[in-house]
């Protein structure tokens, strides 16, 4: 029975690191372009978990009863949504600010956190929300004397789906289409970059932008999942995020994901074989000891500061 | 004169867009309820804001090019006032009520709580946003103490204070060598975990229960109707008839007696070669290292020194709630110190002191907007690191004039 356990713990590990690892992008990625952490983009996932609620709610409104259509209709219509968010904020807080002091940026972020939290609060009302499960039903796998090793909802499937089909198709454009190329020569040496002709506001705006619809999936996906959310849960979930990030290496996009699934993986293990309450101080703590002892991460380059 | 209308307009649309789902379609159960004046609202006010802007901008252009740049001196927080606002903050609370009482107390403490953050943010520029750990450390050090070992609230402030302050070390001297912004994620991280540990440590800390703590004594003399056990309540020692208005008069003065004792070492220490080198720090630090600056000492002493003020913070605030629990220690009251510290103009004692007033008087005068409190501080934090970084108090900095 051991082995059951270890293997239901093991795949909640990894669905909930692949949520980290879709968050974690946004960080790492705005980041890697301007330096800065965008403190707002937890937030920017609650926003997220609130639009998914309000189209699905919306969809059936209207009467929409396929599952799957509405699904999809409901992941592009957030991510356009939330993308526009992070567009936004870029735009209206942290453009004007470039090349201001390291403080600056850090403090609007805050700000804009404080902000995001308190409109959805005042807006949507500060008790918990949910919607119904839409999918319902699970795989079950069973080891040859047809004892049940480990039950798969259809839910945690389609995370485990959508997440790495997102993050592989992440990373083809990152690779292999000419944004992608100008986002990282943005990335390497904004000066140059410009010189060479690179609008890098616009890179950087559309990191951004593709931060915020990564964190857009995630927010669709752990709604889906969980079913109730409220407008705290930004909070905790970034800064695990951007552990995932920081524990990956801040920077590196591989490292976003395999950070995330590294601290979905061991704070599952955690809270099933050590102590579920104190599962968010064993996060908090790896970030602390990780930056303490480990700034680069595993994938990341050590920082060099030259004079 | 097409851009004037086009951009905002554009803007409009985009805020309509946003606050669409959020504000116009209210969720209700798998249901939502559809408010159609929120959005059109908020797109009308980015419209006329986003205009008045551009307006703005023209103007001051103009205006710019039009005037030659002048620089004026002013008066570094002219004397007087050094003189008068003390003496008026000695007379103020026996003009008070008990519940103006409580919100000037809370006043001083943040005042506190701003000074000792704003020597770790402002002075030394790291952005703190664990500030609340400290504070906690404080608050809890106390009642806990109070609860085990029988601790009094005079020995407590010291305790408090060096017991904050051995936080300040521990944390500080592992993170320190990071760069700033790696600093702020590990000090948040940090409070955090104080924060979940008091929560859920319940045989020792009570857990989200909290604990209870008495209110102390001046020489001996309570501050009760009746003392207990053969004691002598102040009154009946002073000859004056009972008011409970006593232990919160006490509270402000002595309270007081400690943010003076605070801003006077804050501004000698900013005069001093120690004060001088966080500044210096934070305005280039592989300069002042090469300068022969030791790092790592300075910005500890800064950390210790601003865990210290927020450790007797705590002690008082423990005092004037009677009681603690975690909910008082979560990140938003971090987000609020620093608030205070920002609004305030990063480094500026004045400005820390006049935006904790305003912070912890205004929610009070306006007691409708309460709800939108921190959504203001918020949109406060965001204009004032745009517009106004230097803070709603414009301070002078002591320069050398030799050359």
């Amino acid at each position: 029975m051991e082995l059951a356990i270890l293997a239901q713990q093991t795949l909640n590990g990894l669905i909930l690191g692949a949520t980290y690892g879709l968050i974690a992008i946004g960080y790492t990625m705005v980041y890697g372009i301007i330096g800065m952490i965008n403190f707002a983009h937890g937030e920017i996932y609650m926003v997220s978990a609130y639009v998914t609620a309000i189209f699905l709610a919306v969809l059936h409104y209207f009467g929409l009863a396929n599952v799957p259509l509405m699904l999809l209709a409901v992941l592009l219509a957030t991510m356009f949504v939330t993308a526009l968010y992070g567009w936004f904020l870029e735009r209206i807080a942290y453009r004007p600010l470039r090349g201001s002091t390291r403080l600056a940026p850090l403090i609007t972020a805050i700000g804009l956190s404080l902000i995001l939290q308190n409109y959805v609060r005042l807006s949507q009302g500060a008790r918990s929300q949910g919607i119904p499960s839409l999918l319902q039903g699970s795989f079950a796998i069973t080891l040859g004397n047809d004892e049940r090793l480990v039950q798969i909802t259809y839910v945690q499937t389609l995370i485990i789906i959508v997440a790495f089909l997102s993050m592989a198709i992440l990373t083809v454009i990152m690779h292999h289409t000419s944004l992608g190329r100008a986002c990282r020569a943005t990335e390497q040496d904004r000066i140059m970059a410009s010189l060479l002709g690179i609008d890098t506001d616009r890179i950087i705006a559309t990191v951004f932008v593709i931060g915020a619809a990564m964190a857009a999936i995630a927010g669709v996906l752990v709604t889906l999942n969980y079913g109730s959310f409220d407008f705290h849960i930004g909070f905790v979930t970034g800064i695990k995020a951007f552990t995932a990030a920081v524990l990956g290496g801040i920077g590196s996009l591989p490292g976003a994901m395999l950070g995330g699934l590294v601290l979905g993986l061991s704070e599952s293990f955690f809270s099933g074989f050590v102590n579920a309450d104190y599962k968010d101080v064993f996060a908090f703590s790896l970030l602390v000891l990780v930056l303490i002892f480990r700034p680069s991460g595993f994938l990341g380059h050590p920082q060099v500061v030259k004079v | 004169m097409k851009t004037f209308i086009l951009q905002p307009l554009t803007t409009a649309t985009l805020v309509l867009i946003l606050t669409t789902p959020i504000s116009g379609l209210v969720l209700n159960g798998y249901d939502f309820n559809l408010k159609w004046q929120p959005p059109l609202l908020l797109a009308l006010t980015a419209f006329f804001l986003h205009l008045g802007l551009m307006i703005l901008n023209r103007r001051t252009t103009q205006k710019k090019s039009a005037s030659s740049q002048k620089t004026s001196h002013h008066p570094a927080w002219p004397r007087l006032a050094t003189i008068l606002l003390p003496l008026l903050g000695l007379i103020l609370p026996f003009l008070l009520g008990k519940y103006w009482l409580t919100i000037a107390i809370l006043a001083l403490i943040y005042i506190l709580l701003g000074l000792g953050l704003n020597i770790v943010v402002g002075l030394a520029g790291m952005l703190d946003l664990g500030f609340v750990a400290f504070y906690a450390v404080g608050a809890y050090g106390f009642a806990l103490g109070q609860e085990y070992l029988g601790l009094s609230f005079w020995a407590a402030i010291p305790l408090g204070a060096v017991l904050a302050a051995t936080f300040g070390v521990i944390l500080g001297f592992p993170v320190l060598r990071m760069h700033g912004d790696y600093l702020a994620i590990v000090t948040l991280g940090f409070g955090e975990i104080i924060r979940l540990v008091l929560n859920n440590w319940i045989t020792f800390t009570g857990g989200p229960n909290g604990v209870r703590v008495d209110f102390p004594t001046l020489f001996g003399l309570e501050f009760s109707r009746h003392a207990k056990q053969g004691g002598t309540p102040l009154h009946e020692f002073l000859g004056i008839d009972y008011s409970s208005n006593h232990r919160y008069l006490f509270l402000y003065l002595t309270l007081f007696l400690v943010v003076l004792a605070t801003i006077f070492l804050i501004t000698r220490l900013k005069r001093m070669p120690l004060g001088r080198a966080w500044e210096a720090l934070r305005e280039d630090e592989t300069a002042c290292r090469s300068l022969g600056i030791n790092h790592v000492t300075v910005k500890l002493s800064a950390f210790a020194l601003g865990a210290m003020t927020g450790g007797i913070g705590g002690v008082f605030f423990a005092v004037s709630q009677g009681f603690v629990n975690p909910t008082s220690f979560t990140f938003h009251e971090s987000a609020l110190i620093l608030a205070i510290v920002v609004l305030g103009g990063l480094g500026s004692i004045p400005g820390v002191i006049s935006a904790a007033i305003i912070v912890t008087v205004l929610p009070e005068l306006l007691r409708d907007f309460s709800d939108y409190r921190i959504l203001i501080f918020g949109l406060a934090m965001v204009g004032m690191m745009i517009w106004r970084p230097q803070g709603l108090v414009r301070t002078t900095r002591p320069v050398f004039q030799g050359l």
